[in-house]
């Protein structure tokens, strides 16, 4: 059978938010293609999201329903889904780039003799054939990539690449498929998710943010960044090196292992714009980048841009934050 | 425990990398480079791990001859040896993680070791899937975004980092491939003497095995990147720029 197959992701007995960006794209390639899209949710005890996966366009719903499927483990998922898509034979596999799939999704995709194209931002049609996008070096460039071999093909797509369909609305069937699955042969054992301390500060929840980034160069300079924050009324926040350094603490980080933040103002200090960074702040209202390299892939999503040496702006920033 | 780790050498990060002439590929020409990040966390799991049970670290990067100085820089650090699979063009790019998940899989079929650690993912083309891919290909078990090791007789207990700030322990049983993300541990810098050292350890060359195709992914070219919002670029002096932006947010965006 042909067809576009999209994966969808459950999390803690709710839906991963992007399992609907990936729907959207699913559909997008459907129509760009005239390929059906079809719809599958591994899990335990999802059946009764079935409705909600059946969106508008939707041609069928399937839940791979196991006991080992209830915890996530790799070699659960590849078992599972890799009977499903051999059985349906769909031309495309599209993920949402979650770090679950970013777990097992290239271990199925080598089960097939495929490439996963991970991290896809978006597609073009050319010549009847998609073509892939997704940032290279760090978001300085874009690479576009095109899938040689025949189906089936596999493909995730990074947060924000779709706008989400609202879930259900959809008259798809939904079935239930019990997939055989030996449970003896999931090698890892997992133990149940937790954090690590109590979170000090909720930056989701601030108005004003100044992040930091490895621009600062020196755990000393951080009190510039301190400065500008007070002026501004700000929450101090950081790219991930900054807390790998263990300069500022864990729930100061902003981005996809980090938190989610729409402020009304970010001011982004010596920070690149990569799209594990972008993920976690691109819903602010206005942001301010300040970068010393033009092409600073920051720029990109920015309102105002100061291309200029922070230890200079800064400074002067704060001087005209004062009058 | 023996433990081979995966290093890949990429451009030096705040340099620019411009695309070549055909926007084909970039302009390596006037590149310099460095260890992959995450992979230098990698390494620095895998020597911590030998300092406090024993065992063999073997450093293994496939690419062009410049690799080796990453190799040698393992070496410096406390590696004990190195592996260099000689690959150029594509095979050396990383653009189908495919291909390099099967260079390193005759290196890992050479050396048997008990655990592999490549980074999480390459700074340069980013596929965060070349661990994944050589787990599957050997029939080892696996676990991504590794923040903590702990090493049993005959499995490792690991801690995986999830979204938003959460975590969670796996168990699998060796041998295994982990792939390990940024700030596992605070990196150590080599020594003069580890330095010194390193010249007298050996850097084994191999010869890609002949079958290392790719798994159907082919870049086509590059494109620049394309602004998502309407970015205003404030010229002038940094004081000039300044007053300009304490202005604009008052007055334009009204966020002070
Ligand atoms: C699975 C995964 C999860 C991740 N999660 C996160 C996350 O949650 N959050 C996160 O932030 N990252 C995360 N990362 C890392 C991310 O990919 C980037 O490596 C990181 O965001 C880069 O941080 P940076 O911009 O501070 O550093 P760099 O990329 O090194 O950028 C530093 C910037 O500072 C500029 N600069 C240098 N000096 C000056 C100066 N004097 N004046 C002005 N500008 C200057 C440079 O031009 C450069 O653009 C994750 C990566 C992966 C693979
Ligand atoms: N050419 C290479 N040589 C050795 N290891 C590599 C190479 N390319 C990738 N790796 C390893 O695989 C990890 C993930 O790379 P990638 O899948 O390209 O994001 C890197 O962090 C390295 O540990």
């Amino acid at each position: 059978m042909s067809g576009i197959l999209a994966v969808l992701e459950r999390q803690s007995g709710g839906w991963h938010k992007m399992s609907f960006e990936a729907l959207a794209g699913a559909l997008e390639l459907g129509r760009a293609t005239g390929l059906e899209v079809f719809a599958c949710v591994p899990g335990c005890g999802a059946g009764e999201a079935a409705a909600e996966a059946s969106v508008a366009g939707v041609a069928g719903v399937t839940i791979l329903e196991h006991e080992a499927l209830e915890a996530y483990t790799a070699d659960a998922w590849v078992e599972a889904l890799a009977e499903w898509i051999a059985e349906l034979q769909p031309d495309y596999v599209l993920f949402p780039h979650t770090y679950q799939t970013r777990d097992f999704a290239p271990a199925l995709a080598a089960r097939f003799g495929r490439t996963l194209m991970a991290d896809s931002t978006g597609f073009s049609m050319e010549g009847g054939v998609p073509v892939f996008e997704r940032p290279l070096f760090q978001g300085k460039h874009i690479g576009r990539f095109v899938l040689e071999t025949p189906a089936p093909n596999f493909v995730s797509f990074q947060a924000g690449a779709f706008r989400a369909v609202p879930p259900g609305g959809g008259a798809a069937p939904a079935a239930v498929r019990r997939p055989a699955l030996d449970p003896a042969r999931i090698r890892q054992r997992p133990e149940p998710p937790f954090r690590e301390t109590a979170q000090a500060v909720d930056l989701s929840a601030a108005e004003r943010i100044v992040a930091v980034g490895r621009g600062i160069q020196d755990e000393g300079n951080l009190e510039l960044a301190r400065q500008l924050a007070a002026a501004l009324g700000a929450e101090l926040a950081a790219s991930r090196p900054i807390i790998d350094n263990g300069w500022l603490p864990a729930d100061r980080q902003v981005g996809s292992s980090g938190q989610t933040v729409a402020p009304r103002l970010y001011v982004a200090l010596g920070i690149s714009g990569a799209i594990q960074h972008i993920v976690g702040m691109k819903g602010a209202g206005c942001i301010v980048a300040i970068n010393r390299d033009p092409k600073a892939p920051i720029f990109e999503i920015a309102d105002y841009a100061l291309v200029g040496d922070l230890f200079e702006i800064t400074p002067a920033l704060l001087d005209a934050l004062s009058s | 425990m023996k433990i081979l780790v995966a290093l890949k050498q990429v451009p030096a990060r705040d340099l620019p990398v411009e695309a070549d002439a055909a926007r084909a590929w970039i302009d390596e020409s006037s590149l310099s480079h460095e260890m992959n990040e995450p992979d230098a966390y990698a390494l620095e799991a895998a020597l911590q791990l030998k300092e406090s049970s024993g065992g063999e670290v073997v450093a293994v990067s496939a690419g062009q001859a410049r690799v080796q100085s990453a190799l040698r820089e393992a070496l410096a650090k406390g590696a004990d040896r190195a592996i260099h699979i000689q690959v150029e063009g594509e095979a050396a790019r990383g653009t189908d993680p495919s291909i390099t998940a099967k260079l390193l899989e005759a290196a890992v079929r050479e050396e048997q070791p008990q655990l592999v650690l490549t980074g999480l993912q390459s700074d340069d083309t980013g596929s965060g899937q070349t661990g994944v891919i050589l787990a599957a290909r050997l029939g080892w078990p696996h676990a991504t975004l590794v923040v903590a090791i702990e090493p049993g007789p005959d499995s490792v207990r690991v801690k995986r980092e999830l979204e938003a700030g959460w975590f969670q322990h796996v168990t699998l049983p060796l041998p295994a491939v982990l792939t390990i993300q940024s700030g596992i541990s605070r990196l150590r810098y080599a020594t003069l003497m580890g330095i010194k050292r390193a010249k007298t350890k050996e850097i084994r060359l191999m010869e890609p095995p002949a079958d290392a195709v790719g798994g159907g992914l082919r870049l086509t070219g590059l494109a620049e990147p394309r602004r998502q919002r309407q970015t205003q670029f404030l010229e002038g002096s940094p004081a000039e720029q300044a007053a300009q932006l304490v202005e604009k947010l008052r007055f334009e965006a009204r966020v002070l």
